[in-house]
């Protein structure tokens, strides 16, 4: 019998951004056995919840995750108008969906982007976040921020779309057209990916069905489930769209998946601008209070069903607040489908259900904005940076090869 | 499908199990049964329904430890809980994971947090708190006084 290794990734390691423990039996290259190990960054976000207002708890749920910072807020406003049976006027439902689907476009190019980098096919990371930014640009456009949007509330959405908006929305939107059908190409036509990614890491319908996959995961294997249209919410049952889902249920599957759900997405966006045009009125019913009683939200985000339930006591505050991230139910399919495949897949694989991780930091350009006159660019970073690198070697009088002095 | 003639089909097959049926909206249904009959009903809910568990969530209540299986009906578009409450000297309920694993990991949660035990579980152990913590401690329960 062949000596049997654990190869432990985490529970912090180099190649994750977030603390989990996957603990990968192997004997010889081929893995044999998966040990998953969770709770080294554990909040407590459920009993905080519980210390919050009904508001204030929708600002909480929002940073469970910095990728999915609209999907917890909608399932956690759902799950309390549920419980206080809480009308929401119809535009901000079709607002709901615009972030929501916006957020869903960024997420995947996320994913894809990292899917590309684990491949060591980093052009498809360059360029996929590259046109991610463009994403981020409608979204700060649209809430102010480019994650943690702050845009949900019990009762409706905290802003409005101004109607001068929507063109520049719709032209940001319309350049993302020829980049995805790019990222489809390259993926559906390289062979490089192919060879990586078809037939490696499979999970069946059955074996799905049986783990309660969600999203992506699921979809890719058959699994013909989308909260968006099984139990239609936001603007999902007023508008035109497809669910995507192959039957392979392997990673090239699931890169097909949310690929082609992004040309969704910008169907779905599109026909909500349309209807802003049309549908006026508030966006917001603002309910005093929420009355004693219980209800369940749930959304479906780019990684799959996020769940909220909450009760209420009719005090101001919720006496119990469940949360269940599509991860929490994702993961543990990775158990099936790295078996008996090579540790060298092993990191798409486990990576391929997209577990969360939260990527919310980014450069600041400050403009002078009545000139527009740029005061940061990057240049300007890059002499701070070699200036900061010239101030550690004098203070440690660690002396290597000097960065160049930087000419302008 | 409407949702309604799911919920009679699942109130048919758990006949006397059924204590309480309330239906909040047509997309919502509570029904609560006895702890006893926790493994049947969620047999009958995943094998014969078809439903689809979101999650369970566990609760301290001042009657005793309230457990709750969410249990999604996609093509009704409907949700069913399935709740039941156990007395907090004993709170115990037989495990649904070794038939559906989906709840392997929510039952090993509402164990370490709450202190319910899942009899049949096939790998019960801490998920989310450290292996050192304190037997018996439970972070959830509440001292309803």
């Amino acid at each position: 019998m062949a000596k049997r290794t654990i190869v432990p990734i985490g529970p912090y390691h180099a190649l994750q951004e977030e603390p989990e423990f996957f603990k990968l039996h192997v004997e010889g290259e081929t893995v044999v056995h998966l040990d998953i190990e969770l709770g080294y960054n554990h909040r407590g976000i459920e009993k905080l919840s519980e210390s919050k207002d009904f508001e204030e708890t929708v600002f909480l749920v929002e940073r469970i995750c910095g990728i999915c910072s609209t999907s917890h807020p909608i399932a956690c406003v759902q799950a309390a108008e549920d419980a206080g049976e809480i009308e929401v006027p119809e535009r901000a439902l079709f607002i709901r969906s615009v972030v929501g689907e916006l957020e869903r476009i960024h997420s995947h190019l996320l994913w894809l982007g990292l899917a590309g980098h684990f491949l060591g096919f980093n052009t498809i990371w360059m360029w996929a976040w590259r046109f991610r930014e463009d994403v981020l640009n409608i979204l700060e456009l649209i809430t102010g921020n480019r994650n943690h949007y702050g845009m949900m509330k019990p009762g409706g959405v905290r802003r409005d779309i101004n109607d001068t908006d929507i063109p520049a929305i719709r032209t940001l939107l319309e350049g993302l057209q020829d980049p995805i059908k790019m990222f489809r190409d390259a993926v559906l036509e390289d062979p490089l990916i192919h060879a990586r990614t078809r037939g490696i890491g499979i999970l069946s319908l059955e074996q799905a069905v049986a783990y309660g996959a969600l999203g992506p995961t699921a979809r890719a294997s058959g699994y013909d489930i989308d909260v968006r249209r099984d139990h239609p919410h936001a603007a999902y049952g007023m508008v035109e769209w497809d669910v995507i889902t192959t039957q392979n249920g392997d990673v090239f599957d699931k890169a097909v998946v949310r690929i082609l759900e992004m040309f969704e997405s910008i169907r779905i966006i599109e026909q909500c601008l349309h209807q802003l045009l049309i549908v006026r009125g508030p966006v917001d019913s603002d309910p005093p209070f929420i009355p004693p009683g219980e209800g369940v939200g749930h959304y479906e985000a780019p990684r799959g069903e996020v769940f909220h339930y909450i009760r209420s006591d009719g005090s101001n505050r919720p006496v119990r607040h469940k949360v269940r991230a599509p991860s929490f139910m994702n993961v543990p399919t990775n158990r099936e489908t790295v078996l008996g495949e090579t540790v060298a897949d092993a990191t798409i694989i486990l990576a391929a259900v997209d577990p969360c991780y939260c990527c919310t930091e980014r450069m600041a350009v400050a403009l002078n904005s009545p000139g527009g006159e740029r005061l940061w660019g990057a240049q300007d970073l890059i002499r701070m940076s070699c200036e900061k690198t010239w101030k550690l070697m004098d203070e440690t009088g660690l002396c290597g090869p000097r960065p160049p002095v930087f000419d302008d | 499908m409407s949702a309604n003639r799911t919920i009679n089909r699942i109130c048919g097959a758990l006949g006397d199990h059924v204590l309480k049926l309330e239906r909040k909206s047509e997309r919502r249904a509570y029904i609560e049964i006895a702890p006893e009959t926790v493994f049947e009903a969620s047999s009958v809910m995943f094998r014969e329904i078809g439903a689809r568990l979101q999650i369970a969530t566990g609760i301290d209540t001042p009657a005793g430890i309230e457990v709750m299986y969410h249990w999604a009906l996609d093509g009704d578009d409907c949700v069913v809980t399935v709740r039941t409450l156990l007395s907090r000297t004993k709170p115990e309920l037989e495990s649904i994971a070794k038939m559906y694993p989906a709840a392997e990991w929510i039952e090993r949660e509402i164990w370490e947090l709450l202190g319910v035990a899942f009899d049949g579980h096939p790998d019960m152990r801490h998920l989310l708190l450290d292996d050192s913590w304190p037997a018996g401690n439970y972070p959830m329960r509440r001292n309803h006084g």
